[in-house]
């Protein structure tokens, strides 16, 4: 099918135009790469050119790795955002599946409920939600952030959720309960595989600004051994300077995580989406 | 013994009734079919009987116990689904043994029935595949051993055979009639296609808007239909139906069966024919008669008619059904 399709002039075309949004995309990835391998004066006198044999220098890595605790940030930025994802495609899921599966009263208007955080930012909501972690002592504590992160991502995943659940056909789950299976087993085990796509879709847009914000980490955890990689990296950018070797080779590292991350979930989504075209 | 028996089931989804004041006592062995167009409620009182849903109003008793209250997997029944339903991440094997594994069978016992099953639906090469490796029939026939394992009271079909295409449909059409035969289990059968239904049944049940509107034996409907939906539905072509006025009868419709109008010389109604349909071992042939109706004939064998021949049509009063305006018969 695709075949009869394919002209040579379109193909090129839609090459050309990938491979200049790819260029674009990752060109300030490679300039912050590059710069981070490169002394301050290169940084600054040609930032676009490639580290050279007197321009190579690991200044900034290692002012990164000797400043603070950088693995610790580190740890603390990776365990909040795969905590709060865990946990909103566990509850995102089962909220869904329930607003899907069971005729109840009240579903509707409990959908809409559901998806009105989607409209409504959660950062309006910030002194409520820090007096609310003063008072039950979460201040300071990496779990207030992963419990703020899991309603920030609930009502979009509940959303896009429970719309592929009322796709997954009826007879599965019925011949499922003819069987025996537990609303749980036929929940863990026939539903939730069959909408990986959309959980992998959910992950990777709740993901980034997860990993990148520096709001929350800094008014509800912005202690030594709390702090974020993005609040961490904050001590090189100073009012008046700014340790520039620092700022990249941080950025740099930052990347790296989320990469991996990306990668886990797009396979899973590239899979389900061709899995699901021959059904 | 009564294997179902179904008294004054009531189902609504909201403000709609689906299924209204259906009474049905199946007997054990028996096949019963449901028909009747789509969107009548066939599924419902399907799933009704499973436990999938629960019946507004009514009881529903499987083996001489009341279940209303039963969940599907204790009812003692096993469904095949239109979209055969396979588990997606289990093989054939572990499709069939799931459900035994959760009746907390012996692995012996599970092993003896999945042979057994394999061996009666000639699914022994398949076992160790996933369904998306298997063809459309063949995954039928594994749903069909996933509720054979079972060893249920009642099978339940819910148009099985909609999604193969017309060669497979005949043949699992007679593998499901064997099944039969050899189990001797009570099976209920739903679908939309009355030859299914006529091929298959021992007692047919027409359905139309969640109400019963006959009961019995395929030829006790066909023959003696009691209105003239159940006339219309069962048979194909279908029953031609005129106006009783056209026959000169009182009645304000008048049925006649394709099959039971000929072509003579001497016909009652004179016509030109306006479209043959040749199928080698029958002819059907329409004519608009006179009065503007169009007429279907189905001719055994084969007859040279051309289309814009006046012909005339005979038939004998004997094989006229008569109906009043509100469609019920008149005898
Ligand atoms: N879960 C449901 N909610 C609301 N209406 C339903 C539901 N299931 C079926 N119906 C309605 O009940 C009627 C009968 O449906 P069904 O039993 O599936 O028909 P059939 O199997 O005879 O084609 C249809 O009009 C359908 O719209
Ligand atoms: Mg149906």
């Amino acid at each position: 099918m695709l075949k009869a399709r394919r002209n040579p002039v379109n193909v090129a075309a839609m090459h050309a135009v990938l491979i200049v949004y790819t260029l674009i995309a990752l060109f300030p990835v490679f300039v912050i790469l590059i710069n981070s391998f490169k002394t301050r004066k290169a940084i600054f006198r040609e930032p676009l050119s490639l580290p050279g044999a007197d321009s190579f220098s690991l200044i900034g890595y290692e002012t990164v790795l000797r400043q603070g605790d950088f693995f610790g940030y580190f740890q603390n930025s990776m365990i909040v955002t795969v905590a709060s994802l865990f946990f909103i495609l566990l509850f995102g899921a089962m909220a869904a599946f329930a607003l899907a599966e069971y005729r109840f009263k009240g579903n509707t208007l409990m959908g809409l409920y559901l998806a009105l955080g989607i409209m409504i930012p959660i950062r309006i909501g910030t002194v409520a939600i820090l007096e609310l972690m003063v008072s039950t002592g979460l201040v300071n504590t990496l779990m207030a952030l992963i419990l703020v992160y899991t309603a920030q991502g609930l009502p979009l995943a509940v959303f896009i959720l429970s719309e592929f659940m009322r796709g997954v056909s009826d007879d599965l789950k019925n011949a499922g309960r003819i069987d025996g299976l537990s609303e749980y087993v036929i929940f863990f085990r026939l539903v939730l595989p069959l909408v990986r796509p959309a959980m992998a879709t959910v992950a990777v847009f709740n993901m980034i600004p997860i990993w990148n914000d520096l709001w929350f980490p800094l008014i509800l955890a912005p202690a030594e051994e709390t702090k974020t990689l993005t609040l961490g990296s904050q001590v090189f950018i100073g009012q008046f300077v700014t340790d520039w070797n620092a700022v990249l080779s941080a950025l740099s590292m930052a990347i790296l995580p989320v990469l991996i991350l990306y990668v886990i979930f797009s396979r899973q989504l590239i899979r389900g989406i061709t899995s699901g075209a021959v059904k | 013994m009564t294997a179902l028996s179904l008294s004054n089931v009531y189902k609504s989804f909201g403000p709609v009734e689906v299924l209204k004041d259906i009474s049905l006592a199946v007997d054990e062995g028996e096949f019963v079919v449901f028909v009747g167009p789509s969107g009548c409620g066939k599924s419902t009182l399907l799933r009704v009987i499973a436990g999938l849903e629960d019946a507004t109003d009514g009881t529903v008793e499987i083996g001489g116990e009341v279940v209303n209250e039963v969940p599907p997997a204790k009812r003692g029944i096993a469904m095949v689904f239109q979209t055969y339903a396979l588990y997606p991440h289990l093989t054939v094997r572990g499709n069939m043994a799931l459900g035994l594994k959760q009746e907390g069978q012996a692995k012996d016992v599970i092993e003896a029935r999945i042979a057994e099953a394999a061996r009666m639906l000639h699914l022994d090469p398949y076992l160790e595949r996933r369904p998306a490796e298997l063809s459309g029939g063949q995954r039928q026939r594994v749903a069909i051993g996933r509720a054979v394992v079972r060893e249920p009271q009642l099978f339940l079909f819910d148009e099985p055979l909609s999604n193969l295409d017309a060669a497979l449909r005949m043949n699992t059409r007679i593998e499901i009639a064997d099944l039969h035969r050899k189990l001797g289990a009570t099976m209920i059968y739903v679908t939309h296609d009355q030859i299914e239904a006529m091929t298959l049944a021992d007692r047919i049940v027409v359905l139309r808007d969640g109400i019963v509107e006959q009961v019995g034996s395929p030829m006790e409907l066909y023959n003696d239909p009691v209105n003239q939906f159940v006339a219309g539905f069962l048979g194909a072509p279908s029953m031609n139906f005129l106006p009783g006025g056209v026959l000169g009868k009182q009645a304000e419709t008048a049925g006649i069966r394709p099959e039971n109008l000929r072509i003579a010389e001497a016909g009652q109604l004179s016509g030109a024919v306006t479209h043959v349909e040749h199928l080698g071992g029958d002819t059907n042939v329409l004519v608009r008669i006179e009065a503007g109706e169009v007429l279907t004939l189905r001719l055994f064998g084969q007859h040279a008619h051309e289309v814009g021949d006046g012909v005339r049509v005979a038939f004998e009063e004997r094989h006229l059904y008569l109906f009043d305006g509100a469609g019920a018969r008149v005898r």
